[in-house]
């Protein structure tokens, strides 16, 4: 099968020539969730970027394709890939109170993208719109769709932003830590909200996260990243029962445990970095950007 | 929500006072041919100095008193407004215009355009703003538009800057990057996404900069170089009280009061508004 997203060996720089993202490779089937998991500054949101189009004008790729359902987005002119990624993918954003533009109504905000983008009318997109508000369980979708932004609470908007992610039907979602920004009882309901969603609509979901526990309810395939180096990959259920490489096996037990929630944490071994940083800089060495 | 009520009905006495104010202000000068008990340009040198009408020797008809030539001080004050008024309004709306124009390009787009603009508003705040006006009055010539036109040049970059940052903070919130993922482009981002979200500080600065058009034009006709000497303007008045300050304090004291009142409620009104647009603090 085609795979929804492919990227191939990915590398990206800052204008300093450091290296963010290092040959990164990673293919998502359509309907799958694959995690992308990492400590922070790993590059993770850095890969969602980068798919979605809105890396930072600082960083530049020197290396490598990316495909959605086969179409390479280096070819196409800039016009002709915006088009591709807004059809085909849209954006669970990190922080809900800043994902919403705070002067326009709900309901606009929601709505307009159907219209403007994909052409539909009017009233088939508030058809659609309070469909998925139903779907994310809003129970007065009125009320939201009349409301600004900062009537509603984090949760509230964050359910908005997913209604309005399936809402097009996009083939992939990039989910960037989407519960990170909310309240730990709010967490788990978004987190079974886009599972729901994600099965109902059978959309393949990239979903960064740090949270190892949210990988292991959630995604099928795991990407595991350090310093913008993928180091290991694997089906979830397998990463977590046979770790292959010595970081992940380190991430993994520095996760807090219900079981034993007095136990100390454990932080991730230094001689595990120190080899890493080691692989790295070896590869970084021998390494040449294939163009640019 | 109730927080927000109270906040709103707390704003209210300002609102009301300030825009008061500059209603009753208004209409008067939109009509002053009506309202003005007399011919602002009337001499009578039988009438100097006469004193508003609560002091002795006052005459009737003449309420705020006359000046060392017996011109009604009302009337010319009253007169006086139609300019302060047009000033302010086409002056500061030039400078909106240009200013939130260029401040929201260089905010939003960056880089080159950010760096030009922003380069030209530095070597527009190097030249002391009244000199600048003095000069660009000198150069265009006195009259209605020449001061008008100078009010804009000088003080477009008021705008610019505050619109600049504005936009600036705006362009880097995550709504923005999710209407670029959308596929909307640059231009449409940044008029339906960016600019309404600068709209309160559009609003409320462009109340500030009528104030201040006001104050400018005042200036200019201080020093005799705004519009003919003949119409009255709150400036003219003021200058013209100022040389009989010991024998009638009354014809510099009302312009002054008439025009800090003015000034005070413009950017009054314009903070009010400000906090009604906003939709966070609405």
């Amino acid at each position: 099968m085609e795979p929804c997203l492919d990227i191939r060996s990915l590398s990206a720089v800052l204008p300093n020539g450091q290296r963010v993202l290092r040959s990164v490779s990673l293919s998502v089937q359509p309907g799958e969730v694959r995690a992308l998991v990492g400590e922070s500054g790993a590059g993770k949101t850095m890969i969602g970027k980068a798919v979605l189009g809105v890396l930072p004008k600082s960083v530049r790729i020197v290396e490598g394709e990316m495909l959605i359902e086969g179409e390479d987005l280096g070819r196409l002119d800039a016009k002709a890939r915006r088009t591709l990624i807004g059809a085909r993918t849209a954006l669970i954003p990190q922080d809900p109170l800043t994902a919403l533009n705070p002067s326009r109504r709900i309901g606009a905000q929601m709505t307009d993208r159907l219209v403007r983008i994909l052409g539909w009318s009017g009233e088939r997109a508030g058809t659609r719109i309070r469909q998925l508000l139903d779907e994310v369980h809003i129970r007065e979708p009125e009320r939201v769709l009349k409301s600004y932004p900062h009537e509603l609470s984090g949760g509230m908007r964050q359910r908005v932003l997913i209604a309005a992610a399936f809402a097009a039907e996009p083939r992939l979602i990039v989910a960037d830590e989407p519960t990170t920004a909310l309240d730990v009882t709010v967490q788990k309901q978004i987190l079974r909200l886009i599972a729901q969603l994600q099965r109902d609509h059978g959309t393949a979901i990239l979903f960064v996260t740090h949270d190892l526990g949210v990988v292991a309810k959630l995604s099928q395939k795991v990407s595991v990243l350090y310093a913008g180096k993928v180091v290991e990959e694997a089906e979830t259920a397998r990463l977590f029962a046979a770790p292959q490489h010595a970081y992940t096996r380190a991430l993994i037990a520095a996760t807090p445990r219900y079981t034993d929630p007095y136990a100390s944490l454990k932080p991730v071994d230094e001689s595990v970095l120190a080899g890493l940083s080691a692989e790295i800089a070896a590869a970084d060495k021998a390494w040449r950007p294939s163009h640019g | 929500m109730d927080e927000a009520r109270i906040a709103r009905r707390g704003l209210s006495p300002r609102l009301w006072l300030a825009g008061g104010w500059l209603l009753l202000a208004l209409l008067a000068a939109i009509f002053a041919p009506l309202i003005a008990p007399q011919d602002p340009l009337a001499q009578d040198l039988m009438l100097e100095r006469l004193p508003p009408f609560w002091l002795d020797g006052a005459e009737p008809g003449y309420w705020l008193g006359t000046d060392s030539l017996g011109r009604d001080l009302l009337s010319r004050l009253i007169f006086g407004g139609r300019i302060a008024f047009i000033v302010a309004f086409a002056a500061a709306t030039s400078a909106c215009l240009i200013g939130s124009a260029l401040g929201l390009i260089a905010g939003y787009f960056g880089g080159w355009a950010d760096r030009i603009i922003s380069r030209i508003v530095d070597v527009w705040m190097a030249f002391p703003p009244v000199l600048f006006a003095i000069l660009l009055v000198a150069v265009l010539g006195t009259g209605l538009s020449s001061v008008i036109l100078a009010i804009a040049i000088i003080d477009w970059t008021r705008f610019c800057r505050v619109i600049r940052a504005e936009a600036m903070s705006q362009s880097r919130m995550d709504y923005v990057e999710s209407a670029r993922i959308a596929g909307y482009g640059r231009i449409g981002i940044m008029l339906r996404e960016v600019l309404p979200n600068v709209l309160p500080s559009v609003v409320a600065l462009l109340s500030l900069e009528m104030g201040i058009a006001v104050i400018v034009e005042a200036i200019l006709s201080f020093v005799n170089l705004s519009i003919s000497t003949d119409d009255p303007t709150w400036g003219s008045i003021i200058a013209e009280g100022r040389l009989s300050i010991h024998q009638a304090w009354w014809v510099l004291v009302f312009p002054l009061i008439t025009l800090i009142l003015t000034v005070l409620s413009f950017s009054q009104f314009g903070e009010a508004l400000k906090a009604r647009f906003d939709p966070v603090l609405r």
